[in-house]
């Protein structure tokens, strides 16, 4: 059994690949801000208009409405829904599972429509996928995750928390 | 589930306040929330029903410093209590880094700790998780209330220690809060067995509440050195 979840991390270059996909994908749905949260809740990445609200909130309350959702999809004998949407006056929502460890969120409003960012999202989840399924294949190899990351701070965590 | 992100220099880490129902969970994250100073801890969300039970979770983002140019940030989560809501319960551990369970110490409410110890053994063991071997200590709350139970009754029930089976783990361990008493010890009949680190805590008033935080986050940081 393993001891717990896998420690997973990410470089310059990724967070560089992410972006760019990303970029690219707000810039052909016309949307407006694209949230990359991983499934526990944690902020991975933000691109396109900075968002007015708080996006470590956001991020948690993300995962915990997709796993919640996954709950309501096996209880009605899917495996999961693999995107949600929830629809605003204004501004409206997209979620999509990417490799199963991440969901991506976009941020739309009335200059765009859902057909296109539906169209669009297709693309980027799939290019997201690969480049993920990479992190994640790195990130097993080394259980630890960042190897040597805090190795020999051991001082340095006391001292943090005297 | 770790995630160290190199190009914003953060390593964001999930620990869980987990137990039963009216034992203080929620209260020990907003005792966090009114003493960290704002530039360090994000807003408090509760989700929570109208008198103000813990519904899904409550969260509270707060930084704890930085190590070797990393900043540690931690994501506090609770989970609800009653046995009621073991499905959303279940949802918070996945991606745990760490456990905190807060027993009530009352000893009306022994049964109440004891389900919900088991229930968290389960909930971790379906996701693949072995609690015996990840960051994680108890805190046992409202130890002012003249009905709480002996401290020994309590380690007996929820702390009783797991058999340590690898040899490399076989070695006395002593409890750095405690002088005199070992996290890993050999029984007179020759097994070694481990316990969890331990606090005392009256949560309402914020006694033990950072002792126990900060063992915790100590424990998730060491199984990234």
């Amino acid at each position: 059994m393993p001891v717990g979840a896998a420690t997973w991390s990410f470089t310059e270059d990724d967070f560089g690949t992410i972006t760019t996909v990303l970029q690219r994908f707000l810039y052909d749905a016309k949307a407006r801000c694209a949230l990359l949260v991983d499934r526990s809740g944690q902020l991975v990445a933000t691109v396109g208009e900075p968002p007015n609200f708080d996006a470590t909130a956001f991020a948690t309350l993300t995962a915990a409405d997709f796993s919640a959702n996954d709950q309501l999809a096996r209880l009605i004998g899917e495996s999961d829904f693999n995107v949600l949407f929830h629809q605003g006056e204004r501004e409206s929502m997209y979620l999509a599972d990417v490799a199963r460890r991440v969901i991506l969120v976009v941020l739309f409003d009335n200059r765009t429509t859902l057909g296109l960012v539906r169209l669009k999202m297709k693309g980027a989840v799939e290019d997201l996928t690969k480049v993920f399924e990479g992190i994640f294949a790195r990130g097993t190899g080394a259980q630890a995750g960042a190897p040597g990351l805090l190795a020999g701070a051991e001082d340095e965590i006391d001292r943090l928390f005297q | 589930m770790s995630m160290i992100n190199y190009a914003s220099r953060e390593i964001n880490c999930k620990i869980v306040f987990y137990g039963p129902g009216l034992g203080g969970k929620t209260t020990n994250l907003e005792y966090v929330y009114g003493k960290v100073s704002p530039n360090t801890r994000g807003k408090l969300i509760s989700l929570a029903t109208e008198t103000e039970r813990t519904l899904f979770f409550d969260f509270l983002p707060v930084d704890l410093g930085t190590i070797r140019g990393f900043r540690t940030r931690f994501h506090l989560y609770t989970v609800p209590g009653q046995v009621y809501y073991n499905a959303s319960r279940k949802l918070i551990l996945k991606g745990v880094d760490g456990v905190v369970f807060v027993a009530d110490s009352q000893a009306e409410r022994a049964e109440a700790n004891l389900e919900s110890m088991q229930n968290l053994y389960d909930n971790m063991s379906a996701y693949g998780y072995d609690l015996t071997h990840m960051p994680f200590v108890i805190q046992y709350n409202k130890r002012d209330l003249p009905n709480a139970s002996p401290l020994s009754e309590l380690q007996e029930m929820l702390n009783p220690g797991w058999e340590v089976t690898e040899p490399s783990r076989k070695r006395v361990v002593p409890d750095a809060a405690r002088p005199g008493e070992f996290l890993v010890s050999q029984l007179s009949t020759g097994e070694w067995v481990e316990r969890a680190p331990y606090f005392e805590a009256v949560a309402v008033g914020g006694d033990g509440v950072f002792d126990t935080l900060k063992a915790v986050s100590k424990l998730v940081l060491k199984t990234l050195a």
